[in-house]
């Protein structure tokens, strides 16, 4: 098998429960590289507990997750016992994923070059001002050159996600992590963040998107995963999903986004 | 009251700001290891951060600097009477700033330290990067109001023999007779003292990075 063939990240078996509550159930999925998956669902499906794990932001209660054929969090033994990875080797996986967040997540007391600057100085150890070049060239991709010295404050909702987006880009992952990227924005500066994904896809990136954009997901996504109450119910291609028949719950799911208008969608 | 007397109340402030800029400093770097060592969940380190706290918050200061100007010699440590005294302020300081910056660290919301934790930071940098700066911005109005009760609470220290603005009045009250004056006097001085550190404080607040006016 050559290395193109291993999935980007392979969930197998995974469950997840917080206390009682079993949010994932028995996860089975593979993550194809060079493709978008999205991750779609009613709120509460477990598609963001999902995407969390793949990060191991979450752990895992059990089944495996392996980025580019290696185990992420948990490593098995031969004697088939589950143990926790050491925090370096935790960091050494990870270094394959960029993770973009509902919330930006920005750093309010560092500018937009600081925030897409500071791995590369306090990770990577480059100098300052090789730091901040590579930090200029990836604020320039997402088109926020002019917006560099910044501070988040100043930035609106769209903006901040774009220097976020570009803030993962600086690490140069291989994988793209997106944890609903436009829910908290409105619908236009949803629109320049969902351009600058669309931008991303077309060069090649592996990108999973958990995102209520159905329309995004139908015109990007190579495979569209529809998860409810936990279970992956259904996982195809946009044109599998949105063919009738479809599965009941996915049914019901999409037609209250008919019911909003997005009919020339489905 | 004479310019000579003033001015040998204005020599014995320079003592009373010294002490106090270092304790308020040394303090502050002394609690944010004791942070660290909160936030790193040890047992350990949360039981000895515990007693610290509660020990320098609950003894009186004045009591603490007796026991630590009683106590040192006792264990055969000598030490002159301004190291006696920096040292009882800024323990004392620094339990009070443990517990300030609690809430500072307690409100830095966790998605910033998870985006640090997906670019590679290990635990101590994002400490150090992230939660700490983050962490005295939000705390910095309780650190101007402790620097002006340590300003306040510096006149203890005259009980370890060193020479600050309050022992300073009280000498020369007992060899002029002009009490009054002399009191009145050296209270304008803290009075003006913390009046500057209230207005630097107020001019630093607008102007740490992220909040206020923009950068163009």
């Amino acid at each position: 098998m050559t290395t193109d063939d291993i999935p980007a990240i392979a969930c197998n078996k995974v469950c997840k429960s917080f206390g009682s509550t079993e949010v994932l159930k028995d996860i089975t999925l593979d993550i194809p590289a060079g493709q978008v998956s999205c991750l779609i669902g009613p709120s509460g499906s477990g598609k963001s507990t999902l995407l969390r794990c793949m990060a191991f932001l979450e752990e895992a209660t059990s089944g495996t997750i392996l980025i580019k054929g290696q185990p992420l969090g948990f490593s098995e033994q031969d004697s088939g016992f589950r143990a926790r990875q050491p925090a370096s080797q935790i960091r050494a996986v990870r270094a394959n994923i960029g993770m973009v967040f509902q919330q930006f997540n920005l750093w309010p007391h560092m500018t937009a070059l600081g925030n897409v600057s500071a791995a590369l100085r306090v990770v990577r150890g480059l100098p300052k001002r090789e730091a901040e070049a590579r930090a200029m060239a990836q604020l320039e991709k997402v088109g926020l050159a002019d917006r560099a010295d910044h501070y988040p404050s100043q930035l609106s909702g769209g903006q901040q996600q774009r220097v976020a987006i570009a803030r993962a880009l600086a690490q140069e992952p291989r994988i793209m992590l997106f944890d609903e990227p436009t829910s908290a924005l409105d619908p236009e500066l949803t629109g320049e963040v969902l351009n600058v994904m669309r931008q991303l896809a077309a060069e090649g990136m592996t990108m999973v998107v958990v995102t209520h954009e159905i329309g995004f997901a139908g015109s990007v996504a190579n495979r569209i995963n529809f998860l409810d109450h936990g279970r992956l119910l259904f996982s195809g291609s946009p044109e599998e999903v949105f063919r009738k028949p479809r599965h009941p719950r996915l049914e019901q799911f999409l037609d209250t986004y008919l019911d909003r208008g997005a009919s020339m969608l489905v | 009251m004479s310019w000579k007397l003033f001015s040998l109340l204005l020599q014995a402030s320079g003592m009373t700001i010294l002490v106090s800029a270092f304790a308020i400093v040394a303090g502050l770097i002394i609690a944010i290891a004791l942070s660290a060592l909160r936030l790193s969940g040890n047992r350990l380190a949360l039981g000895f951060v515990a007693v610290f706290v509660s020990f320098f918050r609950g003894v009186p200061l004045l009591v603490q600097l007796l026991l630590l100007f009683n106590l040192l010699p006792a264990l055969g440590i000598s030490l002159s009477s301004l190291s006696t005294a920096l040292i009882g302020l800024t323990l004392c300081t620094a339990a009070y700033q443990t517990e300030n910056l609690r809430g500072g660290f307690a409100a830095v919301p966790p998605g910033l330290i998870e985006s640090a934790d997906m670019l590679g930071f290990t635990p101590v940098q994002s400490f150090l990067r992230i939660k700490v700066p983050i962490a005295l911005r939000l705390t910095f109005p309780t650190l101007i109001s402790e620097a002006i009760l340590i300003l306040k609470a510096s006149s203890l220290v005259s009980v370890v023999g060193v020479i600050e603005l309050t022992k300073m009045a009280s000498n020369l009250a007992a060899s002029t007779f002009m009490p009054v004056e002399l009191y009145a006097a050296a209270g304008l001085i803290y009075l003006a003292i913390n009046q500057v550190v209230t207005l630097i404080g107020r001019f630093a607040e607008g102007r740490l990075p992220g909040t206020g006016v923009p950068a163009r």
